[in-house]
């Protein structure tokens, strides 16, 4: 038995008895059960970690076979899988919390299934559960290929993955029980930051090991990019989440952070896990899979260089723009406003990147709709990169804060860019590392395409109605210098957008359920022959 | 990295040179930055740069650089509230001295009173009465002419200054007992005083019911607050049972479990929370909406 294979033998045996104690002192059930979940998990590491050893050739798996390099797949095939339950999983929260809003009764009057607890449910489902599966499987897959080098380590990719996913299962069980520390995008409880705090570390290492040992001279951009953002997430959430627990046998913590500085501190996490999770690892994405999938030539070296340390150095300062005419000091703000509005070309950047790399192949959108999925959610990146800058500048934000328009910025970008771009990255990734030579149905593709875009064009729209008209409502006074609306009245008139805005929902859930079906069926249909290992097997349209 | 690097090729499509690396098959081109995109970058810039010059954006040590232009947030918002109140002023002023009665006299107090009334309603009274004061079940409908605690201007006055059965000293204190509950009436008696109290407003009643044994629970246990004939009391907020009006349903199952586990609705008292004059903003908006005695 290997050191590795031992320590984390040992450790997780350990890690069961460690677990039992603190399920039987816990304070309340709900911690009780986590500390269950933890303990089952560490058995089963254990077991798992004891029949691999068994299996396992005496030879660690060898770095290259035939002089190519032996690429390891396997993390990668649960994440993806995991990204695509988690995320039907993650819209469905959606579809039923935009029907919540419209219909209240829909809360069921029961504390696990109000809005309060569904919602960071849906939230941290998307972005953590669904686009961090996405991001950890395609950035293994991508250092791999562009460093022409095997994964680094043996069980840390996997601990990486399954640990990921454990902290998942720990946070969202979490909100339906109420376990909180009521941050936005930040909710799970000290001892799940904790676990979460281990498994990122482990990531950065494999990460950082494997560019390392890379057999091409140079880094790839869309590694750079990876690292950006798994470097700055990891400093993020150490300082947003800096908590002491009330006891090792509760699930409740105080933040450090007081007042006006916990909220500065708390957006200046908020909007950089925008910038880093879903724009800088979501670009990384788009530099691998748009030339790879056009078959051009990225656009523009330079551009890239400049844009990537513009977007990083710019987007740090941005966060204050979500506390605008606050307790925050003005000058907080002019920062956050100031910084926004330069960043508008450093996050353009990417998009004219991507873009100008189709130049010669633009016929190919005609015929393939796993293309034409990723160029769009540039052209949707690009909308919203111009609107967040937009409703950055305060007077925009007088009118805009507090309200939809927020919600449908966020979702041009949340389901356009991020999810648009994951999507076109499974569709091109999933035939590839099952290596299938092509997509079980490229029609099936089509009617994802547009149904969801039909669901954004609807969600998006909706919400600037509705965002526009609450702004103006809250704002309008009468001729004797009275509020025009009572605050009911502006929730009144959001109902015909909010039942639009669930149906928008809906047809977006619907194509990510065809598209699960759609990737189910490749995996399960026969293998291509073994001599196109190797060689990353095209599923264009042609 | 540059152009003449040796393994740089040139790009058929575009005619541009490679940087002459190669990832998993992905080269880069080696195209110039698009002029117009750093131009705007740099106009940006140039504008932050002037922006931070005119308004608070550089911390110091103990505070921070105002701006040339002087702005701040919190003056921002000082200025706005006073032009409000310097627009307001000269009627709120007439509108503090009057009393209800002046202000209902006077056609421009009563109209101002009302759009203030109206607002304060949106946002005070609204989550239970409902947004046209509508009402729910259990908080009373203000717009019909049904009033618990009487419906002149100084009674909707004295109600919302004090609320009912709240922890105000002056507050409207009655409230209907839980006969069932305390063990003052069976359940066969309660179940014939809600049939009796169900045809006081003329409800159509099952066959066989008996009205007698009802009329004669309600004379003895209910018409001290609620009137021989069940024409409700005024003075101890005891609803009129003739009028067809139902402040929780008029089911036979509501009437029943208000007779068993009693009713007491709560109101805040609202002097204290909102100024005077608000207050009598509201008392006329209030008499407005169903017809005020």
């Amino acid at each position: 038995m290997w050191l590795g294979e031992l320590s984390l033998l040992i450790l997780s045996i350990a890690c069961v008895f460690g677990f039992l104690i603190v399920a039987a002192r816990a304070y309340t059930p709900e911690y009780a059960f986590h500390a269950y979940l933890f303990a089952a998990a560490s058995l089963a590491t254990a077991f798992g970690v004891f029949a691999r050893y068994q299996n396992r050739d005496a030879a660690a798996a060898p770095q290259e076979v035939s002089g190519k390099p032996n690429y390891n797949y396997g993390p990668i095939k649960f994440g993806s899988a995991a990204a695509v339950v988690w995320g039907i999983a993650g819209f469905a929260v959606g579809c039923i919390i935009a029907f919540q809003l419209a219909f209240p009764w829909l809360n069921f009057d029961l504390p696990w299934t109000s809005f309060g607890r569904l919602r960071p449910l849906h939230t941290s489902a998307v972005i953590f559960a669904f686009g961090g599966n996405v991001l950890i499987s395609t950035s293994f897959y991508v250092v791999q290929r562009t460093c022409r080098a095997r994964l680094a380590g043996d069980l840390s990719p996997w601990f990486v993955i399954l640990g990921y996913n454990l902290f998942i299962v720990i946070a969202g069980t979490g909100y339906l029980l109420g376990i909180t520390q009521a941050k936005e995008y930040a909710e799970p409880e000290w001892y799940a930051d904790l676990w979460l705090t281990i498994v990122w570390v482990v990531y950065l290492l494999v990460f950082l090991a494997t560019i390392i040992k890379r057999k091409e001279p140079h880094i790839y951009v869309a590694n750079w990019f990876y690292l950006a953002f798994i470097a700055t997430i990891a400093v993020l959430h150490l300082c947003n989440n800096a908590a002491i627990p009330i006891s090792l046998f509760s699930s409740k913590s105080y933040i450090v952070w007081t007042g006006v500085q916990d909220a500065m501190i708390q957006w200046w996490y908020g909007h950089n896990a925008v910038g880093f999770f879903l724009t800088a690892g979501f670009l990384a994405i788009m530099y691998y899979f748009v030339p790879k999938r056009a078959e051009r030539p990225v656009y523009s070296y330079r551009l890239s260089i400049i844009h990537f340390w513009a977007l990083i150095f710019m987007y740090i300062w941005a966060g204050p723009h979500h506390l605008h005419y606050t307790a925050l000091p003005d000058w907080a703000q002019t920062v956050g406003m100031v910084f926004s509005i330069m960043l508008w070309m450093p996050s353009w950047g990417g998009m004219i990147n991507g873009l100008m790399t189709l130049s010669g192949a633009w016929d190919k959108l005609r015929t393939d709709p796993v293309l034409r999925m990723i160029v769009v959610s540039l052209a949707f990146y690009g909308m919203s990169t111009f609107e967040g800058p937009m409703m950055s500048i305060k007077v925009v934000n007088s009118l805009s804060h507090y309200t939809d328009w927020t919600i449908g910025h966020v979702h041009s970008g949340a389901l356009g860019w991020v999810g648009y771009v994951s999507f076109g990255a499974l569709y091109c990734m999933v035939p590839w590392i099952w290596n299938r030579s092509k997509l079980y149905s490229l029609r099936l593709v089509e009617w994802h395409f547009w149904l969801s875009t039909i669901g954004i064009v609807l969600y998006i729209t909706s919400m600037w109605v509705a965002g526009i008209l609450q702004g103006l409502m809250w704002r309008a006074y009468t001729s004797l210098g009275f509020l025009e609306f009572s605050f009911i009245e502006t929730v009144e008139a959001m109902h015909p957008y909010y039942i639009i805005r669930a149906l928008g929902g809906v047809l977006y859930l619907s194509g990510a359920v065809i598209m699960a079906w759609n990737l189910y069926k490749t995996i399960v249909a026969p293998e291509t022959e073994p001599e196109a290992l190797g060689q990353p097997a095209f599923a264009a349209a042609e | 990295m540059t152009q003449t690097d040796k393994h740089a090729d040139i790009d058929s499509h575009t005619g541009m040179h490679t940087t002459g690396h190669e990832w998993d098959g992905i080269k880069e081109l080696n195209t110039p930055l698009p002029r117009w995109w750093v131009n705007i970058l740099y106009a940006t810039i140039v504008w932050a740069f002037f922006y931070c010059i005119a308004y608070p954006a550089i911390p110091l040590i103990q505070s921070f650089t105002p701006g040339v232009l002087g702005w701040s947030s919190r003056q921002g918002v000082n200025d706005d509230l006073a032009k409000l109140r310097e627009r307001r002023a000269p009627i709120v002023a007439a509108l503090s001295k009057a009393s209800l009665q002046e202000i209902e006299q006077n056609p421009q107090l009563r109209t101002f009173a009302i759009a203030q009334g109206k607002a304060a309603f949106g946002d005070n009274c609204a989550p239970c009465h409902g947004a046209g004061g509508g009402g729910s079940k259990g908080y009373p409908n203000l717009n019909d002419d049904d009033w618990l605690w009487g419906g002149s201007l100084d009674q909707i006055a004295a109600t919302i200054n004090h609320g009912a059965r709240s922890d105000d000293d002056q507050t409207h204190a009655g409230m209907m007992p839980a006969f069932g509950r305390d063990g003052m009436l069976k359940p066969k008696e309660i179940s014939d005083v809600a049939d009796y109290v169900r045809s006081l407003s003329g409800l159509t009643q099952p066959a066989g019911v008996d009205l007698k044994a009802g009329a004669k629970i309600f004379a003895d246990n209910c018409a001290s607050c609620h009137g021989e004939k069940g024409q409700g009391n005024l003075e101890l907020g005891a609803p009129n049972l003739t009028d067809a009006i139902w402040l929780y349903g008029s089911d036979k199952d509501v009437i029943v479990d208000g007779l068993k586990n009693g009713r007491g609705g709560v109101m805040p008292a609202w002097a204290g929370r909102l100024d005077a004059t608000t207050i009598k903003a509201l008392t006329v908006y209030v008499h407005t909406l169903g017809g005020g005695r």
